[in-house]
This record gives C-alpha cells, structure tokens and sequence, in this order.
C-alpha cells in the first residue's frame, strides 16, 4: 500500500489499531475525559476515548458536554497538549555527589516506554514542528526531546469540530492534516455509517496499517472528508489576520494597547503553560541535607518576574513588557528567530486565560489604530519600568 | 557542616501562631535524621526541651507579634541570631489574627471570650519584618516542608534558596491539573498566590484560598474582576482575600477595595444577629 492510499476502518478496527501499537512496544495515549476536560492519558483501547463529548469554548471559559453522537474526536484540543509528551514539565538533568573523595555524577536515562499517540489534531502536529525548529534543531538539540520525538508514533485526527477559540485555519495548520504523521484519519458518520478513513505518512504508519482489515474508500467517502473539512474551516470561532503581522507588531512596540492589556493581565502565565510551542525552561541546582547536588529543569514563563533577572534587575520588571514579550514572540520575532510563526492558531491561550484575554483581538485592535504609535512617537508617553527593551 | 566546617546551629521560635510550620520540621521525617547531622537543633521545644544560649546560626521564626512582650522578644532573638528567616502566613503577614487589624480588636475578644478582661494584648497582630530585619522570608500556611528543607539545605550549603516568586498557576498546569476557574467556574485565587504548595488545591477541584499569600508581582483588582463578572458578589470576592494573608498589602488592599473594610466575618455575624 502507497502513502496516497485512502482506506476504511471501523471502530474496531481503531480498537485493533491501538492493540497493534501496543503489540509492537509503544505505549498507547490519547485524549480522555478528566475533571471536567479533554487531556492527554494512557488508553487501552477505543472504550478510553471520549465518545459523544463536545467542549464549549470562550475566552476564558471551557465546559464539557455529552451527547449520544457516536462520534469519538468530535472536540476541539483542551488544556493539555502533547508537548508535555516530548518536553516534561519537570526534568532532572543530573545529580552528583561525594562517594570516597571523589564526585560521582549521574545523567537518568529518557525514561519509558515510546508513546503512540492516538488522536492528536493537525495543529499539535504543526506545534510539534514549531518544538522541532527550537528544540530539535542540531548542533544544539535537546537529546531528552529527540528521543521522545523521533520514536512517538502519531495518529492524527482531522478536526471536524473547532472550538470558539480556534483559529488554525488563518495559520495554516489545519483543519486537515497535511504532514508530520505516521497515520491520519478522518472520522465520518453519516447514513453509510460510522468510520474512519485512514491515510499512512511513512512507511511505519503503511506497516502498521496494511496489517489491519480495510478496504478502499470510496468517492464519495473521499467527497464526504471534503465538505467535513469545508464545515471546519467555517465554524472557526477566531481569525486572526496575519497580512504583515510581524511587521505590524514590530512597528507597535509604543502602542497604547499594550498597556490596555497589561491593566486586565494577571502575569499568571497559563497561556504560555498551555501554549504547545513555548519552550522556555529555567534551569536551578539545588542540594538536599546529605549534601546531593541536583539539576532539574522545568517549564518557565516570559510572565516570571524572575525569568528576565538580570546582573540584579528584572529586564521586563511591568506587565506591559512581559505580555508584549509573549506575543510579539509568538506573532512576528519567531519568525526572525526561527524562520516561522510561533503560534499554530490552537486557541489555548484564549480558553485558558482565567480572565479572557485574546491575542488576536490584541492584534486587530493594534492594527486598527497601526501606525499612529510607532517607535520615536511620543503620543504613546514613556515606556513603563524598563520595558523600553525590544521583546 | 558549612564550607567553613562548623555544625551551625538552629534554632526555632513560636511567637502567636498555631505551631503549624514548626511541625512541618517533624514532617520531614525522611530527611530529619541527615538534618540532625548536618544542623545542630539549638531550640525547638516541638522536639526536645533542650535549651541553648545563643548566638545562633539560623533562627526559623514562625508567629506574628501580638503582644508587648513579644514586641519585646522577637529583639533579643534578632540580636542572638545570624540570620533569621520568618515561616509562614503569621510571621510573614501576621496571619489569621490579624484579621483584627481590620477592626478594634476588642470587637473580637468580645465575640470570642467570656471574660475579655483578662486578656493582655496588642491592638494589632503584624509580620516579623515590622519589628526586626528578616533575611528571608518563607510563605505558606503552612509553609511546605520540601521548600522549608530548601531554605535550610541552602543556608547550610551557603547559596540563595530555590524558592519561586510566580504564581500557584504555573505549578498547576505543571502538574496537569484541570483549572477549576476556567473548567467549573469555581473562584480560584492561584493567579494571584505565590506558587510552593505543589498547587494542593486545584488538584483536588477545589479554589486556591491563598494560603502562600501575595505571588512576586500580582494584578488582583483584574482577577477580581473576572471572578465578579463570572458571579460572584465584591463581598465574596472580598471575602476570599480577607484570610490567612489579609495583611499581605496586596490581599489588603483589594479586600478594602472590594468593600471589606470592616472585617467580613464580623460583618456576617452582626447580619444573622449574633455569636456563634
Ligand atoms: S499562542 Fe495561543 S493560539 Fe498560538 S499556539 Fe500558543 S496557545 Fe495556541
Ligand atoms: S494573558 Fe492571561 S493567561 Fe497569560 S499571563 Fe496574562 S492573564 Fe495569565
Ligand atoms: S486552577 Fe487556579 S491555580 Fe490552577 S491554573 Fe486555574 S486559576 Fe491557576
Ligand atoms: S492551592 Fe492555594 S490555598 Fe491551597 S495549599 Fe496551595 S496556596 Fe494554599
């Protein structure tokens, strides 16, 4: 079977699928339903994925409802993505201690099993890649990231449902899954019945799928996958208008609305907890009572007071500095940086803000008023504490 | 031992508190027998009797200072001590008790006692750092035990202790919690509370209530503002921020500003016309 091939299977053959993952030694996750959300979680088979669910999503705001749609992927992404999978929250680089006068330094191993991941939307996939030009980029690759990276066996679903937060279609990461995959299905469930169609990316993803029971998809299942996408691609609950976006930003820096923005911030730094693409991690030694020495890396947030500390100062010591950080970086100096956008259009940040704030609406509404504030204006008035740095 | 090679000595005093943070010293019990030999346990009624002069290395306070002789005390400890470090939401903020700062304190001793006369106290329950200079100051009600033992592992190793400023937010979603403000729409004051407590609350679905007070920098009158438009009432709000930090400025000020000037469980008790 080529990689253009498009097959059906049923839910028993996804059942199979994640049987035939587990057989061959990865561990299968995918989304469950936990506390009220849709988060990454060990599956065992097809009864673990969260059928008949559907998320209602605002800024700010993200319930779960059940309905008797038989449909298992019929979600937007929750809180959680899979970066966590590839980039831990909480990692301990080594550890050293004193053993007959000499140090004896230990590096843990990348710990467990490779992970297949059953059920993760184009946007994560996109996002992963976004890690990949960062994380994954020689000579300076992480090797912990490498690792879980390159053995993780992908299975994508196309999004037939966005959520209110969605905007992946104005960054051009989905609603239909283009790369990155081993496998991508589309699920589908009309008078012909409920299935998946079933694409390979590699010759893995091939491998795996031509030991199951499928056959051809027909025309019009093909002609069915179209118009899914088409509904998707409508029922996007944001935009965002990415027409000289980094050079929008980049001229804005004095524009009144970032300290509009600071004013409802909490520098709280979920959205950057929840974001699959920031990468930022702090790195701190510490000792125990027997005198261990311990490195351990963890998540950090531009929103940390203490991540820009500098030689006795906070660099970006106001609110103002720190979100204008976060989002120029994510909208315009990722793609100095790193050649691309550093926002896939996920939405996260907006459901996960507890008060709401919406970078896309903080984007159009700088360019609704572009121009007028531009750096050496003086109609913006003086830069608040030390924020006169460039993000 | 220090780099210098002496067992430095601690000690720990209990000014008004419930004794809390100084038990969250026994809790560590794992690592209490390396910390005997690594410290010398100079005063710490809560494990022995044995009493050293000073001076002394490291003196752990835990209490805030609600009376004359107690004003008086937290002097000479300051005096017999190298460094001092303030434990918890008492010694750092003046603690539950001083939510009589918030009104004349006799208002309370007459809701709680039968014989208020008798009582020999301050108007006011105020910080440590009010009195005397404090060298570091550890959050928490009650402060958690693996930052305590950081606080004293890095004073013995000589270095600044890994203790973090931000909010209770970052450790939650580190931890792969379900935020229970924007999932169930329960009032959770973690976006504005200084992360250390491993984010318990949450974990469980319920609100954070602050008990590690005020994070490094923080915008309460916005979370306030989201937490009224979601529901709930500026009294509620209010209330929130009027417990085991109410004197943290930051708590302080956006109770009054919520209208929480006249302590909220008083206020609650004259409503439903009387004591408990
Ligand atoms: S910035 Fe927001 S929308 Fe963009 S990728 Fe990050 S979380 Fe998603
Ligand atoms: S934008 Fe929202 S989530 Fe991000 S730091 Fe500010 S308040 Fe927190
Ligand atoms: S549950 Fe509370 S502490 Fe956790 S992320 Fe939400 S607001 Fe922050
Ligand atoms: S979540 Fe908040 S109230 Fe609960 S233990 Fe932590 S700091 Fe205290």
């Amino acid at each position: 079977m080529g990689h253009d091939d498009v097959v059906v299977i049923d839910d028993v053959g996804l059942d199979g699928l994640i049987g035939a993952l587990r057989e061959a030694g990865f561990e299968p996750a995918g989304p469950v339903v936990r506390d009220g959300a849709i988060v990454p979680g060990a599956i065992r088979g097809v009864g673990d994925l969260p059928r008949g669910w559907h998320d209602r999503q605002a800024p700010g705001h993200y319930r779960l409802v059940h309905s008797d749609d038989r449909r298992y992927f019929a979600w937007a992404v929750g809180p959680a993505s899979w970066k966590a999978a590839v980039f831990p929250p909480v990692q301990e680089v080594w550890r050293a201690w004193e053993r007959d006068g000499a140090l004896v330094v230990s590096e843990p191993p990348v710990a467990g099993a490779p992970m297949a991941v059953i059920g993760a939307r184009p946007c994560e996939l996109a996002a992963l890649a976004v890690l990949d030009g960062v994380l994954g980029r020689p000579p300076v690759a992480d090797p912990g990231y490498e690792t879980r990276r390159e053995r993780a066996f992908l299975v994508v679903v196309d999004c037939a449902e966005p959520g209110g937060s969605c905007f992946c279609t104005s960054m051009g990461t989905g609603p239909a899954a283009a790369d990155g995959f081993d496998l991508a299905l589309t699920e589908l469930d009309d008078e012909a019945g409920h299935r998946f169609l079933v694409r390979a990316g590699t010759d893995r993803g091939a491998r795996v799928l031509s030991a199951l029971a499928t056959r051809p998809a027909t025309d019009a299942e093909l002609g069915a996958r179209e118009d899914l996408l088409e509904r998707a691609r409508a029922a996007m609950g944001r935009s965002l208008d990415t027409d000289d976006l980094p050079g929008l930003l980049a001229r804005n820096l004095e524009h009144p609305r970032w300290d509009e923005v600071a004013a409802r911030c909490l520098a709280c730094g979920n959205c950057t907890s929840v974001c699959p693409t920031c990468f930022c991690s702090d790195v701190r030694d510490t000792t125990d009572v027997t005198g261990e020495v311990r490195r351990t890396r963890t998540w950090a947030s531009c929103f940390d007071l203490d991540h820009s500390y500098l030689h006795g100062n906070a660099v970006r010591s106001s609110t103002r500095a720190r979100y204008r950080q976060w989002m120029t970086h994510k909208l315009s100096t990722w793609w100095d940086q790193f050649g691309m956008s550093g926002c896939v259009g996920c939405g996260r940040c907006i459901t996960w803000c507890p008060v709401g704030i919406d970078l896309t609406e903080e984007a159009a509404a700088i360019r609704a008023s572009d121009g007028t504030f531009g750096p050496g204006s003086t109609a913006a008035g003086a830069p608040t504490g030390s924020a006169r740095v460039a993000p | 031992m220090t780099p210098g090679g002496h067992t430095p000595s601690v000690a720990v005093w209990k000014f008004a508190s419930c004794d809390g943070c100084q038990l969250s010293i026994l809790d560590c019990e794992e690592e209490l027998l390396a910390l005997a030999t690594t410290v010398r346990m100079a005063h710490f009624t809560e494990m022995s009797s044995a009493e050293v002069e000073g001076p002394y290395d490291l003196s752990l306070v835990e209490g805030s200072i609600t009376t004359a002789a107690d004003a008086a005390r937290i002097r000479e400890v300051r005096q017999a001590s190298r460094r001092l470090v303030t434990i918890g939401a008492c010694a750092t903020a003046g603690g539950i008790q001083g939510l009589r700062n918030f009104a004349a304190a006799g208002q309370y001793a007459g809701t709680v006692y039968a014989h208020p006369e008798y009582l020999v106290s301050l108007e006011t329950s105020t910080p440590i750092a009010d009195h005397v200079a404090v060298d570091f100051e550890l959050h928490g009600c009650p402060v958690d035990r693996r930052q305590l033992l950081e606080v004293i592992t890095a004073f013995v190793a000589g270095r600044r202790p890994a203790v973090p400023g931000h909010s209770v937010c970052q450790q939650c979603k580190e931890r792969g919690n379900v935020c229970v403000l924007v999932a169930h729409g329960t009032p959770c004051l973690g976006p504005v509370t200084r992360t250390g407590c491993g984010a318990l609350c949450p974990a469980v679905g319920r609100g954070c209530f602050g008990c590690f007070g005020p994070a490094a920098t923080t915008n309460t009158a916005a979370l306030s503002a989201g937490l009224v438009a979601e529901g709930s009432s500026p009294l509620d709000v209010a209330r929130l921020f009027r417990t085991f930090n109410a004197g943290a400025p930051a708590f302080r000020d956006e109770a009054d500003a919520r209208g929480g000037a006249v302590p909220v469980s008083l206020r609650t008790q004259t409503r439903q016309g009387g004591r408990r």
